[in-house]
């Protein structure tokens, strides 16, 4: 016992001694950003850093991503990547702003959503790639998704997946409603719902108060433009137009009318909502037809695809919720091996197959969404419907043009305490967009931005 | 006589011993105090000088003197968040003490059959993880599937939901008496094991019952450990942050981001990104429980002295 401690007190002295060590580190710091070689990469170059040993460290929460960074490591065995999950969503980026900002530690490559790129962008974190080739990669995948990774000739992201979004529903209760089709517009959606919930007592769908993406998603089909950034100093935050009003109106009536539900979603209740057939349907994203696979495993064979309803008649366009790239940081001090990663496991099409088939991430890239051995799936779940190929066409009705906040992170979270809590109360949605447009702008004047 | 005549020759001896042991508790409190410098005055000091400064997104970094602290004492959020604190300080505390002082007192009767497996079974729920709790009363408050909802349906009357904004901040009182009736149970009961059982046997003698025994004996002689518990959960009242934290992932709309003035900290700083404003914020926070707590002791010295 009596050696016992010693060797703790020196521990925890050590311990403490490096906690000291990392605050200087942290007062030091001058907040990193800028950096990385913005001389284009000639082929010598690439060739070389790829044949020569090197370690990068990968920061992402994809499941089973490495299968393909082992692809790639296959393909360039001098390059030695360390794949790790430090976490999804908020914690994730809060990381890698710690890390970057601690001025080491950070990883050379990271997982990166579409709506988090302006607020990295902002801060110089992250390595413009078009100089090492990735302006060559325009063509190879879907317009709008290209649009969400590149800024006036700069490309911040590989695209990786997406999700445009469409509507699974259960076919058999609609059917005891006396409806045979998915209602091909918003109008037929809510006489629908109502049919539904007199006929069968379920919801036609959930609306969710907490689930800022899907109503941003639904904005997006309804060819809103909520944000901007100049990729400067000016923002544009427009979330309470006319239009988004109309949207918003709609919604309302259904809540107040009881005829969807109101539960935050990825939480147990939905879960259970979903299995249950509380909800005879989910407006959801691509990503969405294979999470419910595993969400309501018992209701399988029942479930159909369609795409959202419409605002006009014979109209078909959609919306995106979800889906992210990878991007380089500009911290990095192998940015071509690091872009090497990010574009191979993205644009060979080896691993973006294994990607589509096998993780069932939703592919952006042209030549996947062709290929019959994504798009002929047929999905047992969904009755035998090839849901691939449906999804496929829906991402071809994507507006093209939807920019990002520098902020999302609090968007995100302001929504929840402005709109989401009007839902939540079945409240008045317009006053609930009045007060996240006045969070949104306060928070950048605040921070110093210039709101248009 | 000899008193004062052995000092002299006593007196090196003497303080050699009192040195070397001086020198051991100092190196006894070494490593606490490494720690402890390391970990909480460093960072104390670190964080009082972010106070002072205001790092915008586009600007940089700027010294703005009180500015973070006079916004903080105009924000409707922070102001909220510390007077709802306040009002579950006086609807919960009382109730957990209450019912901690009361166990505390059943099993050192010794009437109770089991007191060690009873004091054990209400101390448990203080070892459960607070993510484990959340997992676990998110499920037991759930409206659809929720035992709690469901019995009440049972009886034919429509369950309220636990975790609707009007309702959720009972529901996490009730949490928090769950997980703390034990550890305060503990340091009550630790009190009356200490009372001299003389005093017991002579309130027999003079015809005191079990009651009249815990009111003017138990109760009066553990009062310092009764205070130390309320201080405790003043200031754990107002630090709040676990409980809001989880339940906003089940109840986001009922949870704020200004839930608790605590809770309002850590957005602020991770997901606001204005760690400066955060740390006015903390401060003025830790100024509020310093008032309160202290108020709450010198009363209740006051009440001794007039006793």
């Amino acid at each position: 016992m009596r050696r016992v401690v010693p060797r703790t007190a020196k521990m925890l002295g050590a311990s403490a001694v490096a906690a000291a060590l990392l605050l200087t580190g942290c007062t030091a710091s001058d907040g990193g950003g800028g950096g990385g070689n913005q001389a284009p990469a000639s082929q010598d170059e690439i060739d070389e850093a790829l044949s020569t040993p090197t370690k990068l460290t990968f920061w992402t929460w994809v499941p089973d991503i490495q299968n393909e960074v082992d692809l790639f490591e296959a393909e360039y065995p001098e390059i030695d990547v360390e794949v790790v999950n430090v976490g999804q969503g908020a914690p994730h980026y809060q990381k890698i702003r710690t890390a970057i900002e601690a001025g080491e530690g950070a990883p050379d490559v990271v997982q990166m959503e579409y709506q988090y790129i302006n607020s990295f962008a902002l801060t110089e974190s992250l390595l413009d790639l078009a100089p090492y080739g990735a302006d060559e990669l325009e063509g190879d995948y879907v317009d709008w998704v290209w649009n969400q990774v590149s800024k006036d000739g700069a490309v911040y992201g590989i695209p990786q997946d997406v999700g445009p979004m469409g509507n699974l529903y259960r076919e058999d209760i609609l059917a005891k409603a006396g409806i045979t089709e998915a209602p091909a517009t918003w109008e037929e959606y809510a006489t629908a719902a109502e049919a539904v919930k007199s006929a069968t007592g379920s919801y036609i769908t959930n609306f969710a108060p907490n689930q800022a993406g899907q109503v941003i998603g639904l904005l997006w089909q309804a060819g809103e433009k909520p944000f901007s950034y100049d990729g400067d100093q000016t923002v544009g935050v427009n979330v309470n137009s006319d239009r988004a009003k109309e949207v918003m109106a709609y919604w309302q009536d259904l809540v107040q009318r009881d005829l969807v539900s109101i539960d935050p979603d990825f939480t147990d209740q939905w879960y259970q909502g979903l299995a249950s057939g509380k909800y005879a349907g989910w407006l959801t994203a691509a990503w969405g037809p294979v999470f419910l696979q595993g969400t309501a495993g018992e209701t399988s064979g029942l479930w159909r695809a369609a795409e959202l309803p419409q605002y006009a008649e014979g109209e078909s366009v959609s919306g995106n919720w979800g889906g992210s790239s990878d991007a380089v940081l500009a911290s990095t001090e192998n940015p071509i091996a690091a872009y090497e990663l990010a574009k191979w496991i993205n644009n060979d099409k080896a691993s973006t197959l294994k990607f589509a088939t096998e993780q069932f991430l939703f592919p952006p890239q042209n030549d996947v969404l062709e290929d019959p051995a994504f798009v002929d799936q047929e999905a047992e779940f969904y009755g035998g419907q090839k849901v691939n190929q449906l999804f496929s066409e829906i991402s071809g009705t994507v507006d093209s043009d939807f920019d990002w906040l520098p902020y999302m992170d609090y968007a995100y979270s302001s929504f929840e305490d402005s709109i989401g809590k009007a839902i939540a109360e079945k409240g008045d949605l317009s006053a609930g967009l009045d007060e996240w447009q006045d969070l949104l702008t306060t928070y950048a004047t605040d921070q110093g931005f210039t709101v248009e | 006589m000899t008193r004062t005549s052995a000092p002299p020759a006593r007196r090196p001896r003497h303080n050699a011993t009192q040195r070397r042991q001086n020198r051991a508790a100092y190196l006894f409190v070494a490593p606490f105090m490494l720690i402890f410098i390391a970990m909480l005055v460093v960072p104390l000091f670190y964080s009082g000088y972010l106070s002072f400064f205001q790092d915008r997104l586009i600007g940089g970094s700027t010294f703005v003197g009180f500015q973070n602290y006079v916004r903080a004492l105009t924000d409707q959020g922070f102001i909220d968040g510390v007077l709802r604190m306040g009002g579950f300080l006086l609807v919960q505390v009382p109730i957990m003490l209450a019912l901690a002082l009361f166990i505390a007192l059943a099993v050192d009767s010794g009437r109770v059959r089991g007191g060690k497996y009873v004091r054990l079974l209400v101390f448990v729920p203080y070892a459960v993880p607070g993510v484990l709790a959340a997992l676990m009363w998110g499920y037991l408050y759930g409206n659809d599937f929720g035992p709690i909802a469901q019995t009440i349906r049972a009886t034919g009357l429509d369950a309220p939901n636990l975790l609707s904004p009007d309702l959720i901040l009972y529901s996490i009182m009730n949490v928090v008496t769950w997980g703390f009736v034990g550890y305060n149970m503990i340091i009550m009961y630790a009190a009356l094991r200490s009372i001299p059982g003389e005093l017991y046997e002579a309130a027999e003698i003079d015809g005191a019952g079990q009651f009249r025994i815990a009111w003017s004996i138990k109760i009066p002689a553990i009062r310092p450990a009764i205070l130390l518990t309320v201080i405790f959960s003043i200031i754990g009242t107002f630090q709040l942050f676990a409980e809001p934290s989880l339940f906003d992932a089940i109840a986001p709309n009922a949870i704020s981001d200004s839930y608790t003035p605590n809770y309002y900290a850590y957005n602020l700083a991770f997901v606001n990104q204005n760690i400066n404003y955060a740390a006015a914020i903390a401060f003025i926070l830790g100024i509020v429980i310093m008032i309160v707590s202290y108020v709450v002791q010198l009363s209740t010295q006051r009440r001794e002295r007039l006793s």
